[in-house]
């Protein structure tokens, strides 16, 4: 594969930092190089969050993302924040339960996903993060459904066992919205 | 190879227990609270010692009293805390007690920023405190290579008698990357320290003092050529670096740490682009590795430096340089971390301006 630099954002608490450590724990089961790097600073609960993560068969250099080829959109601030630095023609997975579609890029595969009102179907609005991560996983091509459900099951151990199959259900989702 | 995802701070915070660190003492501060939050979970895992001091100043005089008995110890902080510890680590350097500090830099003046910088250079490499002393200091560029450094760094700092810090920054601090635990071995069993206060005057049949109060300045120099000499030694044998795709450059950049990372880049597009650039980068900075400058093929016509400081560095390389070589600079400090784009485009100014002289 060649390098995939991606940008995930959405606001404090929507589990942005979580996704980009699973793509990035998928990554490094399957042997590649990857990074992660998140903003971090003086963040407040609701406030803006991103991470930038990097896939690559070669040893990466910089772990900051200028020109993203794939953008994860979960609430519109971010989208105005990131929508510009998306390369033209690259992959934008945007949750349409909280951003308004009339701002889009016409330049960029647009992959559109009602996260919020999935998960919610689903029983946990705050599984919204990974109905997203399915529709990344399903668009990009990059890992297969087995290689990111090995990472959900080390992740979530302990008390957290019982949610893995929620998890999985919400991703599962995100991947079928994706193959529409 | 077994590879795992680590987040900077904690993997450094691993390999320092598995360098062989007994004791750490810590102030919390942006961006390396997770270096004191893991050890402070796994230090008691290990049955070692974990202590959350008051302030910077009492920690690293705590380090100053467990190295003293013959601990290996650690402390970590950032920039302004470091400054803080300056004091400690001049008592350290002049009582000749090891001990690894890690610095993850972060911008300054004063409280500056939280976000990545390398300003601490001068802080580093000149001593923040008082006094003719060194550290030796190790600026890794990856998390693989910071792991396989702290792991030796203990082994040094004995080796030497001397404080070892780590300088890194934010970026490294904070990046996740997978590295591999054991690709360098842990640190052996390591010796009895037969100079440290370790109350085991009985045996030794005299009490050991450390002290760095020396009122007649006769011994005060002796006390310093001794050390003089211990330095010496470091620059001799401790000077790390690695030279990339310098055998054919017109033009070198001069990089370290996290700026390093994103010069290779660079260093990628231009030679794809058919410029013949190269990199030194500097992997200790104190020695600064003079040796690195040595036998540069003719082609070479100018050395950029690239840091996240204003020149700081720079004054290095000019003082290995001079007059050999056009030195130039490209800086950006207060937290900004530069994009490849910024060294490429600078290095094309250059070599097109040299290629119409």
């Amino acid at each position: 594969m060649t390098e995939e630099k991606v940008i995930i954002a959405g606001f404090g608490g929507q589990g942005v930092m979580l996704m980009g450590q699973l793509l990035a724990q998928a990554a490094t089961h399957e042997g590649m190089h990857t990074t992660w790097f998140p903003s971090y600073g003086p963040e407040t609960r609701g406030g803006t969050a991103n991470c930038s993560v990097v896939f690559d068969n070669h040893p990466i250099n910089s772990p900051v993302v200028s020109v993203p080829d794939s953008l994860l959109i979960l609430n519109h601030p971010s989208l105005a924040k990131f929508q510009g630095k998306l390369k033209e023609g690259g992959v934008l997975v945007v949750n349409t339960s909280l951003v308004e579609e009339k701002d889009l890029r016409d330049d960029v595969r647009i992959i559109k996903v009602d996260a919020n009102q999935k998960a919610l179907e689903i029983g946990n609005l705050k599984v919204a993060n990974m109905v997203m991560l399915g529709a990344y996983v399903k668009a990009s091509g990059i890992f297969s459904r087995e290689s990111l459900l090995k990472v959900f099951k080390e992740r979530f151990t302990g008390e957290k066992q019982k949610l893995l199959e929620m998890n999985t259900r919400a991703f599962d989702a995100g991947m079928e919205l994706a193959a529409d | 190879m077994s590879r795992v995802l680590m987040k900077g701070n904690e993997a450094m915070a691993l390999a320092a227990i598995k360098g062989g660190c007994d004791a750490f003492f810590g102030y919390p501060i942006t961006p390396q609270n997770e270096i004191p939050e893991y050890l402070s979970e796994h230090m008691a895992k290990e049955d070692r010692v974990f202590v959350q001091a008051e302030s910077e100043v009492a920690a690293i005089n705590m380090v100053y009293g467990a190295g003293g008995a013959g601990a290996r110890v650690l402390t970590s902080s950032s920039s302004p805390g470091i400054a803080l510890k300056q004091e400690g680590i001049s008592y350290l350097a002049g009582s000749e007690v090891p001990c690894v500090i890690i610095n993850v830099m972060r911008g300054g003046p004063g409280l500056g920023g939280i976000q990545p910088s390398q300003a601490d250079y001068n802080q580093i490499t000149r001593g923040g405190g008082n006094g003719d002393y060194h550290l030796l200091s190790y600026a890794p560029e990856n998390l693989q290579e910071a792991v396989d450094l702290i792991k030796q760094s203990f082994d040094k700092a004995d080796a030497y008698r001397n404080p070892v810090m780590i300088a890194v920054d934010g970026l490294l601090g904070q990046m996740m990357e997978p590295v591999d635990l054991e690709r360098t071995p842990d640190s052996k069993q390591r010796e009895r320290k037969e100079w440290a206060t370790d109350g085991d005057a009985g045996r030794r049949g005299k009490a050991n003092t450390i002290v760095s109060l020396h009122l007649d300045p006769n011994k005060l120099e002796e006390h310093n050529l001794a050390l003089k000499e211990k330095y010496d030694r470091m620059v001799e044998n401790e000077q790390r670096y690695e030279r990339l795709e310098t055998e054919d450059a017109e033009l070198v950049f001069i990089a370290y740490g996290s700026t390093a990372r994103i010069a290779r880049s660079a260093v990628e597009s231009l030679r794809e682009e058919g410029y013949k650039v190269g990199m030194i980068r500097p992997i200790t900075l104190w020695p600064f590795p003079e040796n690195a400058f040595k036998k540069l093929p003719d082609t070479v016509h100018t050395l950029l430096t690239l840091e996240m400081s204003l020149g700081q560095m720079h004054q290095d390389v000019k003082i290995v340089n001079q007059g050999r070589y056009h030195l130039d600079l490209y800086a950006r400090t207060g937290g900004v971390v530069p994009e490849p784009e910024e060294f490429i485009e600078k290095a094309k100014a250059i070599l097109k301006k040299e290629d119409a002289a």
